[in-house]
């Protein structure tokens, strides 16, 4: 076909045979990239599962996907969804996160120190955080297109973010940018099955094969937290060979009960064991091997530094009678645990800085398993531990203040937890210890915020504000235009306790349009995230080959500050009576219709008109009742007749008005007596 | 010049009406006041049942989950305080430890909360005032504390911004069977709550320390958990107290915990019951006659005897269920009723006599206790906050001591308990959709503020009536009199003359301001240390007196009988009298309608018949002389101090009336913060004090 073509045209033959190369190209890329990883596209599957102190497990789904930029490799894509690269491609988006939450992640028992909840603990409902490489005046036009369609792809109401009273554009605290970040949240989005299923379908595999196979919606559903995150970074070509392109993260964190909980209930405090579990009993299924086209597949088992240092503790008091030393190696099987499966490796993390104890991953790869032989991870529990896991530095929690339907305050107290106190040394700046805690709050318009009401607490001692704030950006927000944001950097002195501040608004009205469907729900306060850059939620392990080819552990080394969000906030606002519209409309026409009468009857009656008509009237006849009851009277009372005045005919006319009524209401009565 | 006439006759038909409405201002308030007291009497005929009007709510359509399993845990924890009532040292402290120690088994968060009862202080200028953290007394002994313990559970997939909140107020210095049987319930639902998958909402329970009072814990938690105080300097929550030897307790902070906006709150007691069936007493009064929603208490009402068999009852006079007229009168309103019945069947207005004396008896106890704006339970904290609230009293019929009578009481309950918090659950929006303004004739019946209203409405229309034909009399009288007499006066006098009224009203200011003084006195009596209160109203009485004198001496006698003419001048005293007073009851009336109603009730007819008792005396008439006789008798009557006595004699008998009672009583009204008390002093008693000015008027 090609040959024919070149017969008419050189110019055309020579386009023909380039894109005929190109197709070819494609097509052995294609077949060869499963497992040429060097072809560009490359995805890999993972999942983390963590025993946590209260009983529960966590389980983090971790895929990565990653895709050469498109002008190097054309408009298509082989592992890479093209929804998304289509959308990068269009929004000219260069980091994305978006987040679809359920249930609040507890960080005094979940911890909130390490990487996994920094990342992954995200605020109830959905959030969105967006990066784009277009000038600053075109970002507000390229975030709501980006709205819509994420809405669209997610069946969610994302596309309620697209009105300028619901996202801000943080500078200071929330991540380095220049103006082209935008970040907006919607704390009752429920979220569903619905939004999973365009989640999956982004995989390569769906939920058909490998670690996604896992995902029994009832099982994941049931869970005490349910957060399903999708994070995009591009980076221009040219810039970096190996980082250039679209990586895409998808991740599933759900906390979920062990069932085994339920039935082996007991109270008392001795039989505290934590529950036994294994894959199969969390999720009610099991592993079928991995994805085939996936580059790698690990399961990693994690147990936290307390968790760790708990062990060992024991391990010691038995070393006094059993002569068993504690070997790293040999953790797999100790008096304490078993896991069911032997680890194909043992990472270990290493704290450099204070020597004690570390958190431990054991890592089992999933690639030996198939459909006969699925992969199934349990751990079964000897003795009771108790153990608690790594807090931040300061337990963030917010909370209104005040009662009515008038004026209220917010206050977000911090209080320090026991990992503060072993402060690294680096941060003592000017020779003094100092904490630095980020605010960053998003407040809705009608709540109405007085900035100059903030009040400082340190330790329940009044501080000035300027001892305590380093910098402070605040815009005020403007009705139904743009929310009120607060970026705060603290500088807390070390050591000290607690920490509280407080903000004064009052309750704005609303249009009647303007409120959502059950309005008396009353209004949420998106929550705010306090970050604390000076700590780093960072795992540092010993250097390893394998550590490269696994996203989740590199991830785990990625420095990122410590992130934790406060709590959804409820305001009551005034709701108005919704039924009060008819009666407005009812009192609205009775008032016209009075005006109107009214005015009528002034503007068409004629001066004296009556009266003359009365008098006339009188004067051609009245009625012979009327002259003969006026006779019968003035006999009665023994006067002479009166003459008829205009007075009378009214009184007659009443008369006979009565009589009617009577008349029709006897009728009425008994027409109800009889027949009614 | 005809012409002119006969249309300077033909007025328009408002003022018409307005002028006939005048000219028979006594047939019109004779019709209004009794169409009013009628009316009253007719709302136990009026009322209608309730139902539930969120349909969200679903109570009883699922199934309850809670089994003997959470009933045996519960039997545990009573057993295991009870034990510990048997060495009173230490008691308390170690039974908060106890109850800390099964929460937090439970999975729930756990926190003691330590607080210092306020003394009950009047404050006079803090009516209305919401609560406040800043108001800590300073000397109140810091050694009185109590410590609440509260837990919470966290709802598995909510996002916390709302709760519901459990209350079981426990003294455990008192001890008992009947203190830990209300934790029975309160733990059964919360061992259950811990383990269901759909709590959308967090589960906030609230051991309440009620050594001082029910009402004092409550209200303290809510004033810490809603106005914290961050710079609180003598850092009451944070020291820590190492009492017990348990190291468990020290790990449980003092810091208060939190949870989102309170959806309702429950609070659950148990009484030893007398009766022969076990019964539910539901309370739900707040501070100044605030209801929770009616939606609250249907619920508790539907599963309470659709589902848990329970007999629930409200609050009654009892001394009305056996009073003869009360009796005959529902027996008029019964043929009444069966006489509309006969016309058209489908009136239904009859109910039988039993009934209608129930629920006169409740409509009574209900409008008294909205009248008297004390909290009847610890429910009432929570309406300061805008939380539906109300107090759950179980009372058994037999002993707690027989182990599975008790299961079963507390099988019943915990259902109840579980079945409510289930409902209050469901909720999406807050209460909103049923009625807060409406007053209880049985658990299941109501009268809704737009019934209720009229009659009121009927008691207060004459007061204006009789106001503006009073002044138009007067402005009759004048000139006729005026002409031949002050023909020669100068045109300031005729002037003065006309502003005559100005005078009347001047009076009746100084008679206000006399009230509010009155309101004011007892803060500085009850300064006056080691005083009981029978002195303590002696004085409030004396002082009374003598300021009204002053007041009397400075600003009324120089002015009165220069331009005042004697005759007449009563009449414009009755008429700014009775204006002051209608204006009085209106605005009462928005505050806390039931005491505008009892006001309006006791006050109006005698504002409408004051009348100089000289001009009476004169008389001779029979007319007179029965007018005579009524004023005297209500004179007597509407004095405070008298209405209190009589009241309190008829329902407890005049044997054990002690004249401190009345002191006694007005301290809890200004303890309470309660309207009535602005009510009394402001409205009725210078309105009281006018009518007998009247009556003594030397005319």
């Amino acid at each position: 076909m090609a040959i024919l073509l070149s017969r008419r045209s050189n110019l055309l033959a020579v386009v023909v045979l380039v894109l005929c190369q190109l197709f070819l190209y494609a097509a052995v890329s294609s077949s060869g990239s499963v497992l040429k990883q060097g072809g560009g596209e490359e995805f890999s599957e993972e999942l983390l599962l963590k025993p946590f102190p209260d009983r529960k497990v966590l389980a983090h789904f971790h895929f990565q996907s990653r895709a050469p930029h498109s002008s190097s490799h054309g408009r298509h894509h082989h592992l890479f969804p093209k929804a998304i690269a289509q959308l990068v491609k269009k929004f000219r988006v260069k980091e994305m996160e978006l987040s679809f939450t359920q249930g609040r992640w507890r960080y005094e028992q979940w911890g909130g120190f390490d990487p996994l909840s920094s990342n992954n603990a995200k605020p109830p409902g959905v959030e969105l955080w967006a990066v784009f490489d277009v000038p600053q005046s075109l970002v507000d036009v390229y975030w709501r297109n980006l709205t819509h369609t994420l809405s669209g792809l997610f069946c969610a109401s994302i596309n309620f973010l697209e009105s300028s009273t619901t996202y801000s554009a943080p500078e200071l605290t929330f991540k380095p940018s220049f103006g082209n970040l935008r970040y907006g949240t919607l704390p009752r989005e429920a979220v569903c099955t619905e939004n999973l299923t365009p989640w999956l379908k982004l995989l390569p595999c769906r939920d058909k094969a490998g670690l996604s196979a896992l995902m029994d919606r009832p099982s994941i559903y049931r869970g005490f937290y349910h957060s399903q995150r999708l994070r995009l970074t591009s980076s221009e070509s040219g810039s970096d060979e190996v980082d250039s392109g679209i990586g895409l993260e998808q991740t599933l964190t759900v906390v979920l009960q062990p069932s085994s909980w339920r039935t082996g209930k007991t109270y008392s405090v001795e039989t505290n064991i934590q529950p036994s579990w294994s894959i199969s009993s969390i999720f009610g299924r099991n592993i079928p091997g991995k994805c085939v086209i996936a580059k790698s597949s690990n399961v990693y088992l994690h147990l936290d530094n307390g968790l760790v240092g708990e062990l060992k503790n024991l391990e010691r008091e038995n070393a006094k009678y059993v002569a068993n030393t504690f070997e790293s190696e040999g953790f797999q099987s100790n008096h304490a645990f078993k896991i069911s499966v032997t680890p194909d490796k043992v990472f270990e993390e290493v704290d450099y800085l204070h020597g004690k104890s570390t958190s431990v991953i054991y890592g089992f790869s999933v690639e030996k398993y198939s459909d006969s032989q699925p992969f199934d991870l349990g751990l079964t529990w000897k003795i009771p531990v108790v153990w608690s896991c790594q807090q931040a530095p300061l337990h963030a929690s917010r909370f209104l203040m005040g009662s009515g339907n008038e004026r209220g305050a917010i206050a977000i107290s911090l209080e320090s937890t026991e990992s503060s106190e072993g402060l690294p040394t680096s941060h003592i700046i000017d020779g003094r210890c100092e904490l630095r805690v980020d605010i960053f709050q998003v407040v809705p318009w009608y709540i109405k915020v007085y900035f100059h009401t903030l009040q400082v607490f340190v330790d329940k001692q009044p501080r000035a504000m300027a001892d305590v704030v380093d910098k402070i950006r605040v815009s005020p927000s403007k009705d139904k235009v743009s929310p009120g944001v607060m970026e705060m950097i603290l500088k807390l002195p070390c050591g000290s306790k607690s920490a509280a501040f407080s903000l004064e608004f009052d309750k704005g009205f609303l249009h009647i349009d303007e409120y959502p469907p059950d309005a008396n729900q009353g209004f949420d306060i998106p929550s705010a995230l306090i970050s604390f850059p000076s700590f780093n939620a960072r795992m540092n392990f010993s250097e390893d080959e394998f550590l490269n080819n696994s996203p989740i552990l590199s991830k785990f080394q990625e420095t990122s500050p410590v992130l934790s969000y406060t709590e959804v906030l409820l305001i009551p606002l005034t709701t108005p009576d919704f039924s009060m519209p008819y009666n407005v409309i009812t009192i609205t026409c009775t008032v016209f219709a009075l005006y109107f009468g009214s005015l009528l009857n002034v503007l068409r009656r004629r001066v004296d008109e009556e009266e003359r008509i009365l008098r006339s009237r009188a004067g051609r006849k009245a009625g012979w009742i009327s002259q003969l009851l006026s006779r019968l009277s003035a006999k009665l009372r023994g006067r002479p007749q009166e003459q008829p005045t205009s007075s009378l005919p009214y009184s007659f006319i009443s008369f006979r008005l009565v009589l009617k009524i009577l008349l029709v209401a006897s009728i009425a009565v008994t027409w109800q007596y009889y027949f009614g | 010049m005809a012409e002119t006439e006969v249309s300077k006759k033909r007025k328009r038909p408002i003022v018409r009406l307005a002028v006939l409405l005048l000219s028979h201002s006594v047939l019109v308030s004779v019709i209004c006041c009794t169409a009013g007291v009628f009316g009253l009497l007719l709302l136990p005929v009026l009322a209608k049942n309730t139902y539930i009007s969120e349909n969200a709510l679903m109570p009883g359509s699922a199934s309850s989950m809670l089994s003997n399993q959470e009933v045996s845990e519960a039997n545990k924890l009573i057993k295991e305080l009870n034990n510990l009532h048997s060495n009173p040292l230490g008691a308390t402290t170690e039974s908060h430890g106890i109850v800390a120690k099964y929460m937090s088994n439970l999975g729930a968060q756990v926190n003691n909360h330590k607080f210092h009862p306020q003394l009950n202080q009047f404050h006079p200028l803090h009516f209305f005032s919401g609560p406040d953290s800043g108001v800590m007394q300073e000397n109140s002994t810091r050694s009185l504390y109590g410590i609440n313990t509260v837990g919470i559970i966290r709802a598995p997939r909510g996002d916390g911004k709302e709760a519901i909140v459990l209350v079981t107020p426990y003294n455990a210095v008192k001890g008992g069977v009947r203190e830990t049987l209300s934790l029975g319930i309160a733990y059964s639902v919360f061992s259950l709550l811990t383990r269901v998958t759909w709590l959308a909402k967090d589960i906030i329970w609230l051991v309440a320390d009620s050594q001082y009072g029910e009402y004092a814990p409550v209200a303290a938690w809510l004033r810490d958990y809603h106005t914290p105080a961050f710079s609180n300097l003598d850092s009451l929550n944070t020291e820590t107290c190492h009492v017990g030897n348990n190291n468990f307790e020290s790990k449980i902070s003092y810091g208060i915990r939190r949870s989102g906006t309170m959806a309702a709150a429950l609070v659950l007691g148990v009484a030893y019951g007398n009766e022969n069936e076990d019964t539910l007493g539901i309370y739900a009064e707040a501070s100044n006659g605030q209801m929770p929603n009616l939606d609250l208490i249907n619920i508790v009402h539907y599963l309470a005897v659709h589902r848990q068999g329970l007999r629930v009852k409200v609050e009654q006079f009892h001394w009305l269920l056996n009073s003869k007229w009360v009796k005959s009168l529902g027996e008029v309103f019964e043929s009444l009723g069966k006489m509309v019945k006969t016309l058209n069947p489908d009136w239904k207005l009859g109910i039988s006599a039993a009934d209608y004396v129930e629920g006169a008896a409740t409509l009574a106890s209900s409008l008294y206790h909205q009248a008297l704006g004390v909290p009847t339970g610890p429910h009432g904290a929570f309406r300061d906050y805008q939380v539906d609230a109300i107090t759950l009293e179980f009372s058994l019929r037999i002993s707690f001591d027989r182990l599975d009578r008790r299961n079963d009481f507390l099988l019943h309950g915990g259902r109840l308990i579980e079945g409510v918090i289930r409902s209050v659950n469901n909720l999406l929006e807050k209460f909103h959709q049923s009625f807060f303004l409406y007053l209880l004739t049985s658990p299941s019946k109501f009268v809704s503020v737009g019934v209720y209203m009229i009659a009121f409405a009927l008691l207060v229309a004459p007061l204006p009536v009789v106001a503006a034909s009073l002044y138009a009399k007067t402005l009759d009288l004048n000139p006729t009199s005026e002409k031949d007499k002050s023909a020669t006066s100068n045109e300031l006098g005729s002037v003065l003359q006309s502003w005559k009224w100005l005078n009347s009203v001047k009076t009746v200011f100084v008679v206000h301001f006399w009230g509010a003084t009155v309101s004011l006195l007892p803060y500085f009596i009850s300064q006056i240390p080691d005083s009981d209160p029978t002195t303590n109203f002696s004085v409030w009485i004396l002082l009374s007196i003598l300021s009204l004198e002053i007041l009397r001496w400075i600003l009324v006698s120089p002015s009165s009988h220069i331009y005042g003419l004697p005759q007449g001048e009563w009449a414009t005293l009755k008429s700014a009298t009775i204006s002051s007073f209608f204006i009085g009851l209106g605005l009462m009336s928005v505050i806390n309608f039931a005491t505008a109603e009892i006001g309006a009730l006791l006050m109006v007819p005698m504002a409408l018949m004051a009348h100089p008792l000289k001009l009476d005396v004169r008389g001779q008439s029979l007319r007179s002389i029965l007018r005579m006789i009524c004023n005297l008798v209500l004179g007597v009557i509407t004095f405070p101090p008298a209405t209190f006595f009589v009241f309190k004699g008829v329902i407890e008998g005049f044997s054990g009336i002690n004249a401190g009672d009345f002191w006694n009583w007005v301290e809890s009204l200004w303890a309470w913060n309660s309207a009535t008390y602005l009510y009394i002093g402001m409205v009725h008693l210078p309105c009281w004090v006018l009518c007998v000015q009247i009556l003594l008027h030397p005319c």
